[in-house]
């Protein structure tokens, strides 16, 4: 265990030319992260919040209705979505599918751009909608 | 190595994987990803059909059966989850044996807490009566 700071380390990630199955598994990693600190902060918050009462609720809103609460918000959104598809994705190649190169990078990219539409979509609905 | 020549190719590297019992760890993510995959949609929907999002609106939500039960299996999930996910990060970043307990012992105790602080107020929430 000890010893593993003098070992070798594989050249992987200065040999490799970018493709859209390494974005797509670094994105996997990056908003798993984000959703977990970020995201279930904010989720506590806003049930305490609830709990609280409507001085504390009203406090959440305020907070998160400042344009850079809509930025995390927005982020957020985006990255439970980005999270979702690449756990699908990962649940689909966990059953031995999609790893022909070319259906492979195609599956990596549907996995990104339908995200961002989601995000795109479900905001536009909340801030053209006349919930907002 | 001290196993000499009569140790049998399975032996000799029996007990040298890297962790040596991640199947479970796997599998339990795979199966909490599932659970998520329902919740996560619970959740978007519910928000996206309820009337508004005031206070009173989502109190009465989580007031009721039908929002506090799911609210609280997606709050437990999704706490599982996380802890499982930040220990695949924290063993591949992490080498040092010791830091690598203490970190994923920290990680644990804060998603057991933060859980137990989101499901405590949803509690006080479901059960509080009239405010």
């Amino acid at each position: 265990m000890a010893a593993t700071h003098s070992r070798p380390l594989s050249p992987h990630l200065t040999i490799w030319r970018w493709g859209p199955h390494m974005a797509v598994s670094i994105l996997h990693r990056a908003t798993g992260i984000a959703l977990t600190f970020a995201g279930l902060a904010l989720l506590t918050w806003w049930l305490v919040a609830i709990a609280e009462g409507p001085q504390a609720y009203a406090d959440f809103v305020t907070a998160t209705t400042h344009p850079l609460g809509l930025v995390v918000l927005i982020g957020l959104t985006w990255a439970f979505f980005q999270k979702t598809a690449g756990g699908i994705r990962h649940l689909v190649m966990d059953s031995g599918a999609g790893f022909e190169i070319g259906r492979n990078k195609t599956f990596a990219i549907v996995t990104m751009v339908a995200p961002l539409l989601l995000t795109a979509a479900l905001w536009a609905w909340i801030l053209l909608g006349d919930r907002a | 190595m001290s196993l000499g020549e009569s140790a049998t190719p399975l032996g000799k590297v029996r007990g040298i994987g890297s962790a040596g019992d991640g199947g479970g760890h796997w599998l339990s993510e795979r199966v909490s990803s599932i659970a998520l995959l329902l919740l996560g949609t619970w959740l978007v929907a519910s928000l996206l059909l309820l009337p508004n999002l005031d206070h009173g609106t989502l109190r009465a939500w989580l007031s009721e059966p039908s929002g506090a039960i799911p609210m609280a299996l997606l709050v437990i999930t999704a706490f599982y989850h996380g802890v499982d996910g930040m220990k695949v990060v924290v063993d591949d970043y992490v080498d040092d044996a010791g830091n690598n307990f203490a970190v994923n012992t920290l990680l644990l105790f804060l998603g057991v807490g933060g859980a137990a602080l989101a499901l405590f107020a949803l509690a006080k929430t479901a059960f509080g009566g009239e405010a």
